[in-house]
């Protein structure tokens, strides 16, 4: 059987009666599927209605190749043929009989034809983008407005409030974030210091540097660096927990036992953010200043004592409060963004990496608008 | 004419196409194998039963390289599991097929799709023969065509499972693992898929060794059925010598009322024959 390694090859030739013969011959198996295929080129055209099969020179047989001699033949055909050879030895007849089916089940049922390409497909892809945008706003205005509604019945009802479950958030999404706050503030800090060093030292005011760390860091920065800090860890965090619950039907499970996601998984993650944002922009202002601090002492010659004589003399509490207000709110948009893209999540493990994007992206970008916002805001009323 | 593949049936008992010996499994302080040693010959259809808990699913999955053992040796198509090369553990796994208890699609990609990724990975096909091919193994699986070019989570639960046995079956593998494989399916796709295995094995000489509870599978395809109970293999032998086999477990399960009635409908259609 050295013949098993020769790709397999079918011919068609005349029988010594004139009737037409189908000679199969050679390894008919996945690794000659290319070969096999160019050789039943012209026996293809050429078939005529009347032939009889020789499987005689078959030396393998696997399931890619029986599918290529019944796409040949055609399931039918094949059928008939394989009845008038009696001595086919009977695995071989069962698995072409096996595949001649599944092939008959395949011409029953032809691909459908894919979606146009081109200029309509454009059109059509610019016009799903839009409608895409428009019933994301309209649906994260919904869920919060959902939130909200939840919030405000479980407020009165103590007994409902998810203590374990929110002190668990607040210890992951708050307390482990509060090293990486720090730093990032501290560097912030010394950085925006060492700018105002340099420019405000041509006009003799390095003083001033201290203003300028402390008006920078308690009405911007300590909140602005928390919230993005939050976004892209704890955004993305609960946009990966949900989607992963949402993949495996858990969201479903806790649906059908009578509870709440909204209650269970969104309150939870929104409250703690609340509570948790305010605590770590105080550590973000306290970390910026200190930075700051530090570069004026070693940089500028500017004593610690009269660092915080000068802080305390020109810069108003109101600053502080700024700042503060804001965090409750980014953290209220950056929680529900995460947990709604989380809702969103289909199945699929793209889906989930793509929603987490999203969250991040989109918690990022609300983060700074609504700043931005802020600081117009309290700039015109003069706070 | 060539009967290649129905001699290696003819004459199981050659050597083993996986061997594992003395296998100790333990999970902390849980030990789920000890001891276990099984062989499993060329072109046999093996069936391994036992409580749910037992291990079958931790056997399978030590067996097919993705769990090292704390002890014992695994030898699949001749070449020790984890002791071998990178080179040669591919070489094996390409010859392998695996059915997953549930599934485990790639869930980012259609069904067609995922027929195709061993496909393109280790033939040379281009990507129009091997989607024509991915299409026949989805027909040969029983899944209607119009799966086709779903994704996963669009599936139900027996369609996902089909699905997944359509790409184990891909590659035309040697052995063929199968976790749990009609526990989702009606009665009559799961007798199609019964059928489709013995003439795959008939036909490629196909070497299955496959998790089941399902009592009408065993009687209807199974050669050799192996019991998982007590850390270990009881026993693996044909079945008449299974179900006599004196052990609680053993007589619960084949003489237990679902026992009882899947042997006798088998007993009466091999009488009918
Ligand atoms: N990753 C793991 N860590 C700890 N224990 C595990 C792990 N995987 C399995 N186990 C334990 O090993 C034992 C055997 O599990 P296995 O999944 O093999 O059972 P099984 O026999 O396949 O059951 P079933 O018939 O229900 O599928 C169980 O007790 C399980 O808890
Ligand atoms: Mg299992």
């Amino acid at each position: 059987m050295d013949q098993t390694g020769a790709p397999g090859r079918v011919e068609l030739s005349a029988a010594p009666d004139g009737t037409a013969m189908v000679r199969v011959s050679g390894a008919w198996t996945l690794p000659h599927f290319a070969a096999i295929e160019r050789s039943m080129q012209p026996v293809k055209t050429a078939l005529p209605a009347q032939a009889r099969l020789d499987l005689d020179g078959l030396s393998a047989l696997d399931t890619a190749g029986a599918g290529l001699l019944s796409v040949l033949l055609g399931p039918e055909r094949l059928r008939a043929m394989l009845d008038a050879l009696p001595d086919l030895a009977p695995e071989r007849r069962a698995l072409l009989e096996t595949v001649g089916c599944a092939v008959h089940d395949i011409f029953a049922h032809p691909p459908p034809q894919p979606y146009a390409l081109g200029f309509i497909g454009l059109l059509a892809r610019i016009g799903s983008a839009v409608e895409a945008i428009w019933l994301q706003t309209r649906l994260l205005f919904g869920f919060v407005g959902l939130t909200l509604e939840t919030l405000a019945r479980n407020l009165l009802r103590p007994q409902r409030w998810r203590m374990a479950a929110l002190v668990t958030q607040i210890e992951q999404t708050t307390l482990d974030a509060l090293p990486i706050v720090s730093l990032l503030s501290f560097m912030v800090g010394a950085v925006i210091a060492f700018l105002g060093a340099t420019v405000l030292k041509d006009y003799g005011a390095s003083v001033f540097t201290v203003d300028l760390v402390s008006f920078a860091f308690l009405r911007e920065f300590g909140v602005l660096l928390a919230a993005i800090l939050l976004a892209g860890r704890t955004a993305s965090a609960f946009t990966a927990q949900l989607g992963a619950m949402q993949a495996h039907e858990e969201i479903d499970a806790i649906r059908t036992l009578g509870l709440d996601p909204i209650e269970v998984l969104v309150l939870p993650r929104v409250l703690a953010l609340m509570l948790g944002l305010p605590m770590l922009t105080f550590a973000a202002m306290l970390a910026g200043m200190l930075g700051g601090a530090l570069v004026c002492v070693l940089a500028i010659g500017i004593p610690p004592a009269m660092f915080l004589s000068l802080f305390h003399a020109d810069t108003p509490l109101r600053y502080f409060w700024v700042g503060m207000s804001k965090a409750p709110v980014l953290a209220f948009l950056i929680a529900i963004i995460g947990c709604l893209e989380g809702f969103k999540v289909t199945g699929s493990a793209e889906s989930v990496g793509e929603r987490t994007t999203s969250s991040v992206v989109q918690a990022i970008f609300v983060v700074i608008l609504v700043d931005a916002l802020a600081a117009l805001f309290f700039m015109e009323m003069g706070w | 004419m060539s009967a290649t593949p129905a001699a290696a049936v003819s004459a199981p008992g050659a050597t083993p196409v996986i061997a594992v010996a003395d296998l100790t499994t333990r999970f902390g302080t849980q030990t789920v194998h000890e001891h276990l040693d099984l062989d499993v010959p060329r072109g046999v259809i093996l069936g391994v039963v036992g409580g749910s808990g037992t291990g079958k699913s931790v056997l399978l999955r030590t067996i097919i390289g993705l769990r090292r053992p704390d002890v014992g040796r695994i030898q699949l198509l001749g070449e020790d599991v984890y002791a071998a090369s990178t080179a040669q553990r591919i070489a094996v796994e390409r010859r392998i097929g695996v059915l997953f208890q549930d599934g485990a699609l790639f869930s980012s990609m259609t069904v067609t799709e995922n027929i195709c990724v061993p496909l393109r990975e280790h033939t040379a096909l281009s990507a129009r023969d091997a989607r024509r091919l991915a299409t026949l193994k989805i027909a040969l699986a029983g899944l209607p065509q119009d799966a086709r070019d779903k994704y996963p989570s669009e599936l139900s639960g027996g369609m996902r499972k089909r699905a997944a046995l359509a790409r184990a079956l891909a590659l035309d593998p040697e052995i063929l693992f199968l976790d749990e494989p009609t526990s989702g399916l009606d009665p009559i796709t799961a007798a199609g898929f019964d059928r489709l295995l013995r003439t795959l094995r008939d036909a490629l000489g196909l070497t299955v060794y496959m998790n089941t509870h399902d009592l009408d599978s065993i009687h209807a395809v199974c050669d050799r059925v192996a019991v998982l109970a007590d850390r270990r293999v009881l026993v693996a032998a044909d079945l008449a010598t299974v179900e006599r086999y004196d052990h609680p477990w053993v007589q619960d399960y084949f003489r237990g009322p679902r026992g009882r009635t899947a042997g006798a409908v088998y007993a009466d259609a091999v009488q009918e024959a």
